[in-house]
């Protein structure tokens, strides 16, 4: 029997949550923050993995929301959860300690190693954009396993050749600071955009384009990227969600149009 | 010796505890956000605080804009799913109406700099910092050699606040509290400071705190003062009490983009209103009624008791 396909825009974040849900397959432990892997844990876990376990920054381990959490520090993540620690347990012998396979993250810029810009826009002391800082991100970079971002625009302000600032660094620099200082994690492993996935195979490397979205060409991609990005061997196009995935996603998922624009 | 009653009103615990120049935290991550005291604070002028919260949500918005703050010591700088904190903006991006000085740190280098504190350490290290600008930012930030012979490592130091203001679901009148669902760093941050004040949704009798001893985050000892204030972490919420006020939270980012809005937000809801439950009273009993929550309490568990003791009790 085949599956058939949605025709939703390759930039909805149906398309984007389906994708970054598949990213799920075989991962034990993520930390989920809030907005699209929201959609993207909620789905693995009615699709290719009910068994992902859901761990959020505030504290809570093993949850199984009943409803579409509002925040990372909602309530209805606590009610039939396996646990609440403490703040200095849940960041230092959860995540640092290295019980965390995938970290969700976001960001306002990407650089070609995957650091992360969730700070400033502009110049620090006089910032165009004064963006929400470090939050654990800071944390789950270096400590995940790996990480997964997802960004809601492809253009060379969101993926530029320099970051105004770095948040979140890549192994990559925290080895050029100190190459006794590597971290634990892999970093950024897969960057999904509304335009391509993006992913770093080694460690200290840089990512280059792995999926093109339908209708879209590898040289569009490279157009609205910031730096001279590479392709991958085996580039291929960006399999298309199921009916049933953005069914699930509106009907089941996120009734209230909360995440879903 | 009898246990000392801690039991005050929060008008007179903020008078007591709260000075001008002093630095105050008030935490909370998500849960259990001290709004109450925080509006306490702005309703009797207190000036040129350093502010310290992880994640200063909107009740930094409100406190800032009160003309309360001068300092924000912080990790995160948005309001949850409300989006962005504008008056913080307006202070950083353009000193509107003047600037506001920022020390800024991770997540769990709040949490370090709060356990140091709480453990009078002269620091604390962390593996996080390597290759990010937030050292440069950040001078605090620094890096030490490990004295074992690892890779160089980033500390940071203790975060020693006046006063620690958290809220809880009950206490007993001698300050013993007891908070569930999530704890975020209030035993750390209350640990860390000179003097903490405890609100509390409800005043227990001593035998109810009693029979569940490791559901008690903060014992006597760590706290000056208790006061019962029902409803005192509205819009954010207290787990079994009432549900976070999610209306609400998107209420405030269009109120959050207009200075003038803000403070007749805060002339409304703050100065005009005396307390507590005259501000629940005007939030009305309707909107309070959408917050409740379903029971779902937990097994209840079997401490035990020794034997001997037992029979003695009951001989």
């Amino acid at each position: 029997m085949s599956t058939p396909l949605s025709d939703v825009a390759p930039s909805s974040t149906e398309f984007l949550a389906a994708v970054a849900a598949r990213q799920l397959v075989g991962k034990h432990r993520v930390f989920a923050g809030v907005g699209l892997p929201t959609l993207a844990v909620d789905l693995a876990r009615r699709t290719v993995n009910p068994d992902v376990e859901l761990v959020y920054e505030s504290g809570v381990c093993g949850a199984q929301p009943e409803g579409l959490a509002e925040g990372i520090a909602d309530s209805v993540l606590v009610s039939g959860a396996a646990a609440v620690l403490s703040m200095p347990a849940l960041f230092g012998y959860v995540l640092q300690r290295g019980h965390v396979d995938v970290g969700f993250l976001g960001a306002a810029q990407i650089d070609r190693w995957g650091s992360l810009n969730t700070s400033f826009i502009g110049a620090w002391d006089k910032p165009a954009v004064r963006l929400p800082g470090a939050g654990g991100a800071a944390e789950i970079m270096p400590n995940a396993g790996e990480c997964i971002v997802v960004l809601r625009r492809h253009d060379p302000g969101a993926l530029p050749a320099q970051l105004d600032f770095c948040t979140s660094p890549s192994p990559v620099r925290a080895h050029e600071e100190d190459p006794r200082m590597v971290p634990r994690g892999h970093g950024v492993s897969t960057v999904i955009t509304p335009m391509a996935v993006l992913r770093r195979p080694d460690k200290l490397g840089e990512l280059e384009i792995s999926e093109v979205h339908p209708g879209l060409t590898v040289d569009q991609v490279r157009a609205a990227t910031g730096w001279d990005i590479r392709v991958a061997d085996d580039v291929r196009e960006t399999g298309r969600p199921t009916v049933e995935e953005v069914r699930l996603l509106r009907d089941e998922i996120d009734t209230v149009r909360l995440y879903l624009r | 010796m009898a246990a000392p009653d801690k039991v005050t009103d929060l008008s007179s615990a903020v008078a007591a505890h709260v000075r001008d120049g002093m630095t105050v935290a008030l935490e909370g991550f998500g849960h259990l956000i001290p709004f109450a005291a925080g509006h306490e604070i702005i309703r009797q002028g207190r000036r040129d605080l350093t502010f310290c919260r992880m994640t200063p949500d909107l009740l930094a918005d409100q406190m800032i804009a009160a003309g309360c703050v001068s300092k924000l010591v912080a990790s995160f700088f948005a309001s949850g799913s409300a989006g962005s904190l504008h008056e913080v903006r307006r202070r950083v991006e353009n000193a509107d109406p003047q600037p506001l000085e920022v020390e800024e740190y991770s997540h769990y280098g709040m949490v370090c700099r709060y356990q140091a504190g709480a453990a009078g350490l002269p620091f604390f290290p962390l593996r996080s910092y390597a290759g990010s600008d937030l050292p440069k930012l950040n001078p605090l930030i620094r890096k030490v050699s490990d004295p074992y012979g690892g890779p160089d490592i980033y500390v940071v130091p203790p975060l020693r606040p006046d006063v620690t203001i958290v809220h809880a679901q009950r206490a007993d009148r001698s300050g013993n509290v007891q908070m569930w669902g999530i704890v975020g760093a209030q035993q750390e941050a209350a640990y860390a400071a000179e003097t903490v004040i405890a609100t509390v949704e409800e005043i227990v009798e001593e035998d109810v705190v009693r029979s569940d001893p490791n559901r008690t985050v903060l014992p006597s000892h760590a706290v000056t003062a208790v006061v019962e204030c029902p409803g005192g972490a509205h819009p954010s919420y207290t787990q079994g009490h009432y549900d976070r006020d999610n209306a609400f939270y998107r209420e405030w980012t269009p109120i959050s983009r207009d200075r003038e809005a803000v403070l007749g937000w805060l002339e409304e809801w703050v100065h005009q209103v005396p307390d507590r439950a005259a501000y629940l009273d005007k939030l009305g009993a309707e909107r309070w009624r959408g917050l409740g929550v379903a029971p779902r309490p937990s097994q209840p568990v079997d401490f035990g008791r020794r034997r001997v003791a037992a029979q003695e009790v009951a001989s």
